[in-house]
């Protein structure tokens, strides 16, 4: 007995490392290619695929040119940089406003339809997309809101509310009641309390979901193609980038587009790692 | 936590006004005069007016348009005349074109391998990286935090490096396949319905593309699976382990009799939401392939019906049976969410 339980652990051992490896390499390695190409010229790519490039071939001439206006040759993937933030942050904004409010009221107040209104935000969660697309498809049609941003941001407002009101919750939970009690009889009405010590004692949580819809906004494809692509003004870097691999711009410009795309939200993500997880994951270690 | 489902579900029984019979709020509220009552119904009140922004703008951008998708399934609707919105004939064509249409068993057989394939793939490498985290060691954040980008980057930028990636004339995996490995020609990973592949002498075709956007979407999701199943591992007791260990269980035994019965809630929910999610995916399939090479699942079905088409009643009846597959796994996930709640009670 005692060889089997040795012969495992090493077998488990070595299948261990080598899962992780293979995992690490996975995850980084699409990313450090994209790094790699887009700061080397098409044709040293073109002619040694797999070769490392020297010193000297690096330069930043892709990323001129996915960022300059069409007038200066380029494919001016700066001016949707501006749409992008407008609708990320306008996003994140009345996303955690209306979260907070409703995150309190569920943890904290009893109100008829309390139990509805739980379950049915869990169904939104999963609501398939391209089917919510259809109808206000045919209703921004109609009232001409196709192709403006703030259709886009009422869209990702109602998509990313249900699952922000969940993350706040769970941390609302942990705040002792006792205080907003004492404050309450000290004079302070609801709305002071949820101001005064609700919203300071909950702010790890708020940045958690603030990060968590601003890459659901940043990130998103579907709703931009459908809705804004027939106003090029208001293109957002996803829906522009992937547009101009529809018209094949070469392969360095492309990921030098992909890295100014993921840039933000890398960064932001390893800033405040740890808290994104544990806001996604709160209330999963209970099952 | 415990307490929480007991509390929600007495408070809403109990008729407000009434609160004085040793309900969850009894000390709060105490007593039965008027103060208490009033106390109470604005604490529903308020409790209504904090909610009601959230529910209007779910109920405006989610469940109305639900329901009238229902109604225009039933319409003979084309984007060009939209007017016909307020035509009230209701018509069963919208159907017959979407379940006579010759593709259809091709799409839902499409759909049905690309969802399962992807969910027990993503579940599966989830569960695997999990464990392999689950104990201590240096540098164990900075391995989470790298296994979690695949998750956050932008899904355009994603499909365009895997594009590149496995680009037959200069892509990395093709010129090391080619050069290194020896294979006879490129393969056309996004770009070939069937390949065909000789392994120990057998030689088969297999569906490549189909195989790529499923091993894209596992790699793009698995580290959420990953995530749920550390957290649930690193709550477990680990006294039952040791027992097990000292009696003389190895390693794989405890993990199939003591640690796979602890894990199976989250994986079973796993498997459900990641299901969902598959099934309704769009991005994924259109940004690697837009559904060529026999990779056109019924989300881009959907879009084809809605923007090339322009058939918005197509797009809408097609939508609806999704939406029914969808609905039936979320009554399972209910159903079973339910069972689980009052266990815990």
């Amino acid at each position: 007995m005692a060889s089997r339980e040795v012969v495992e652990t090493r077998v488990l051992g070595v299948a261990r490392v080598v899962w992780l490896a293979f995992i690490l390499v996975a995850c980084v390695l699409p990313l450090f290619y994209m790094l790699l190409l887009s700061v080397r010229p098409l044709q040293a790519v073109l002619s040694d695929p797999l070769g490392v490039p020297s010193f000297g071939e690096l330069n930043l001439e892709a990323y001129r040119r996915v960022v300059a206006s069409p007038e200066d040759g380029g494919y001016g993937l700066l001016s949707f940089f501006g749409n992008s933030l407008i609708v990320a942050l306008g996003s994140v904004v009345l996303t955690v406003l209306l979260s907070v409010l409703g995150a309190y009221a569920a943890t904290r107040l009893r109100f008829p339809g309390k139990n509805v209104v739980n379950i049915s935000f869990f169904a939104v969660y999963m609501f398939p997309g391209i089917v919510m697309a259809i109808p206000l498809f045919v209703l921004f049609s109609r009232l001409g809101l196709r192709g403006e941003l703030p259709a886009l941001i009422i869209i990702y407002l109602a998509s990313t509310v249900p699952v922000s009101v969940y993350m706040l919750r769970n941390y609302f939970r942990s705040i002792p009641k006792g205080l907003e009690d004492a404050a309450m009889v000290d004079g302070c009405n609801r709305g002071q309390v949820i101001i005064r010590i609700v919203l300071p004692l909950a702010m790890p949580s708020i940045a958690a979901t603030s990060l968590y819809v601003f890459m659901i906004a940043w990130n998103e494809y579907l709703f931009a193609l459908l809705f804004l692509l027939e106003s090029r003004d208001n293109w957002t870097v996803s829906l522009g980038l992937a547009q101009l691999d529809d018209i094949s711009v070469s392969a360095t410009v492309l990921m030098a587009g992909s890295v100014l795309l993921t840039l933000p939200v890398i960064a932001l993500f390893f800033a405040a790692e740890r808290l994104l997880v544990e806001g996604l994951t709160a209330g999963a270690e209970k099952g | 936590m415990a307490s929480g489902p007991l509390a929600t579900s007495a408070a809403d029984t109990e008729p407000a006004g009434t609160g004085s019979g040793g309900g969850p709020g009894a000390g709060r509220v105490r007593g039965r005069g008027r103060r208490g009552l009033s106390l109470r119904a604005r604490e529903s009140r308020a409790g209504l007016v904090l909610v009601s922004p959230t529910v209007l703008i779910v109920l405006l951008v989610v469940v109305l348009p639900f329901l009238w998708t229902i109604v225009m399934s039933f319409q003979r609707l084309r984007l060009i005349d939209l007017q016909n919105v307020f035509d009230i004939t209701l018509t069963l064509r919208n159907f017959e074109t979407v379940l006579g249409s010759a593709d259809l068993w091709e799409m839902v057989r499409t759909t049905l391998i690309y969802s399962i394939g992807g969910t027990v793939l993503s579940v599966g490498a989830g569960l695997a990286t999990a464990l392999a985290l689950r104990h201590r060691f240096p540098g164990r954040f900075l391995i989470r935090a790298f296994v979690l980008v695949p998750y956050v980057i932008p899904v355009v930028s994603a499909a365009l490096v895997w594009r590149t990636l496995l680009n037959p004339q200069f892509g990395p995996v093709n010129v090391f396949g080619v050069e290194v490995l020896g294979w006879d020609q490129p393969i056309g990973f996004l770009s070939e319905r069937f390949h065909r592949l000789e392994l120990f002498g057998v030689g088969f075709d297999a569906p490549i593309a189909l195989l790529t956007v499923i091993v894209f979407e596992a790699w793009k999701t698995f580290p959420l699976a990953f995530l749920f199943i550390l957290a649930r591992l690193q709550g477990l007791p680990r006294d039952l382990e040791e027992a097990a260990r000292v009696d003389g269980a190895t390693p794989l035994q405890r993990f199939r009799h003591i640690v796979l019965p602890q894990l199976s809630g989250v994986i079973a929910l796993l498997v459900l939401l990641r299901f969902i999610w598959t099934f309704q995916n769009f991005n994924d399939v259109y940004l690697l392939t837009r559904g060529a090479a026999g990779t056109e699942v019924v989300a881009v079905q959907v879009y084809t019906y809605l923007v090339s088409r322009n058939d918005v009643g197509g797009a809408a009846a097609l939508g609806l049976l999704m939406s029914v597959v969808l609905i039936i796994a979320f009554a399972v996930y209910y159903r079973y969410g339910v069972v689980k709640q009052e266990a815990e009670v």
